[in-house]
């Protein structure tokens, strides 16, 4: 089963936790706002990443099954 | 072009009424066919001239999704700038659960557009009938033609026209009339939905697309007025009459707005497929030497004058020559003009419209429009082209609409289309050409809230 992130950018306010937890995906713009490096998300990673959603003060960061 | 009792193509009426089924061999005008230079196109003109709506019914040849196979035997596509096969769009629409709503955009937020503008002031019953057909066919239960809210004069004749059309039974399904925020992003058809819903006109996150999950929650089409009103003539003569005229991938004929340099700027109906050059030709000609084309308007690229002289009038092959056909704009820029300070206006411009909702675009425009200020006004410390290509990269494809998107591809478009002016805009300073008063329209300062 294959994952992958995508951020709700409507929603996103730039906290950067995402970027905290998840340096290996996310790394944040000059007004910190998070830039995926890649939608798909490895295996050994998936931990971290949905740690990375839980953590988001607005849910913004979305870790779905791909399809 | 005359109007009256001459249909399109020398057809009178009753010949039409009878060949409606063989097909006639009708070229342009098409949807203009029935325009006056004098009046208002009212409901017996309409009729006069295009035929009565077609009745279709519940089963045999006239079922509602018999009308949705002769769209998709038809090969239209939105005339509202992106293109996607509207027989394909109804399909989806109809095939979700309940009872569907559809909602014909004539917001027309472009500010080098006039084409729906057009249609709704001189034609209205030709985009009425559109709503009407489009809600039958898909089993709507709710119809809505929505246009800005400042266009009193207009709303106030759509009124009048609905009232007209109800008295003679025409609209099973009601159309209701509304006024949404005269903003660039209001128009996009997630804002509308959200409108309609009684929220903001911004965008939504999506999916759920409005086919999917629209207006009230029901899948919900959301067509431009333009592609109703083809639909209209589609229900009238056919799949094979549309496919009568334009390339066999992009067929019909459509509505484009030329201005600029030109010397008879205004709105034409083409045929697909048409060379921009011939199109330029039509409105006139060239009233300077041109330099480039704005092809599709602000969500559209800037293509050398040279190089877009040939390249025909459809989505595919603006695409494939670095542009894009968009709601059909084509707006001369003469060689006296600046392309950058003309694209720095309107950048500026269109970070004034970002609806405030995602960072990278209520951030990075203003400072990409910064940028391309710098570019076309300062510049000559061979810094600025660099910050302008990086800003334009983080802004890309980060916002919930393709807002941003649109003015990166206008930005990288001008940079290629004067990559000599721009090298010397950077190192040397602006060119001449920025004194000459502004070409591109950009709306004042809109005092229009979202809501």
């Amino acid at each position: 089963m294959n994952y992958e992130l995508r951020v709700n950018p409507i929603a996103c306010d730039g906290h950067g936790m995402c970027a905290e937890l998840l340096p290996e995906i996310i790394e944040l713009d000059p007004w910190g706002y998070p830039i995926l490096v890649s939608t798909s998300v490895p295996r050994s990673l998936l931990d971290h990443a949905k740690r990375a959603a839980a953590a988001c003060p607005t849910l913004a960061l979305l870790v779905n099954k791909a399809r | 072009m005359a109007a009256g009792h001459g249909g399109p193509a020398g057809y009178t009426v009753t010949e039409l009424a009878l060949l409606t089924d063989r097909q006639p061999d009708l070229r342009l005008p098409r949807l203009l066919a029935g325009i006056s230079y004098y009046d208002v196109a009212g409901l017996r003109d309409h009729e006069q001239q295009y035929g009565p709506l077609p009745l279709w019914g519940t089963s045999g040849r006239r079922r509602p999704g018999r009308l949705i196979d002769v769209v998709d035997a038809s090969g239209l596509t939105g005339r509202g700038g992106a293109g996607f096969p509207t027989g394909r769009k109804m399909r989806s629409v109809a095939s979700g659960p309940g009872a569907a709503v559809v909602v014909a955009n004539g917001a027309e937020g472009e500010p080098a557009s006039c084409k729906d503008r057009l249609l709704l002031t001189r034609l209205p019953h030709l985009v009425l009938d559109g709503i009407t057909l489009a809600a039958h066919a898909v089993g709507a239960r709710e119809a809505y033609l929505c246009l800005h809210g400042q266009e009193t004069e207009l709303l106030d004749a759509l009124d009048e026209a609905l009232a007209q059309r109800s008295r003679a039974g025409l609209d099973p399904v009601p159309i209701q009339l509304t006024g949404i925020p005269g903003r660039y992003v209001a128009s996009e058809q997630s804002s509308i939905v959200q409108y309609l819903n009684g929220g903001p006109a911004k965008p939504t996150f999506s999916p759920p697309r409005p086919h999917q999950r629209g207006v009230h929650g029901r899948p919900t089409l959301v067509n431009n007025v333009e592609t109703l009103a083809h639909l209209a003539l589609i229900a009238r003569f056919g799949d094979r009459w549309f496919r009568g005229i334009g390339p066999p991938s992009a067929p019909g004929s459509t509505l484009v707005t030329v201005s600029g340099a030109v010397r008879r700027p205004g709105v034409y109906e083409i045929e697909m497929g048409t060379p921009a050059g011939q199109v330029v030709t039509l409105a006139g000609g060239a009233a300077e030497r041109p330099a480039a084309l704005l092809v599709g308007g602000y969500f559209g690229a800037w293509l050398p004058a040279g190089a877009a002289w040939p390249v025909p009038m459809s989505h595919a092959a603006l695409k494939a020559a670095g542009g894009a056909m968009g709601a059909g704009m084509v707006i001369v820029l003469p060689v006296s003009s600046c392309g950058l300070a003309e694209t720095a206006r309107v950048v500026r411009y269109l970070a004034d419209e970002n609806a405030g909702q995602c960072g990278p675009c209520m951030f990075g425009l203003p400072a990409l429009a910064d940028a391309m200020a710098d570019l076309a006004y300062q510049g000559g410390r061979g810094r600025v082209l660099e910050r302008v290509a990086s800003l334009a990269g983080l802004v890309a494809g980060r916002g919930a609409c393709r807002h941003p998107d649109g003015a990166v591809q206008l930005v990288r478009s001008a940079l290629r289309a004067f990559e000599s002016d721009a090298r010397w805009h950077d190192h040397r300073g602006p060119c001449p050409g920025v004194a000459r008063a502004p070409l591109l329209p950009v709306p004042g300062d809109a005092d229009w809230d979202w809501a």
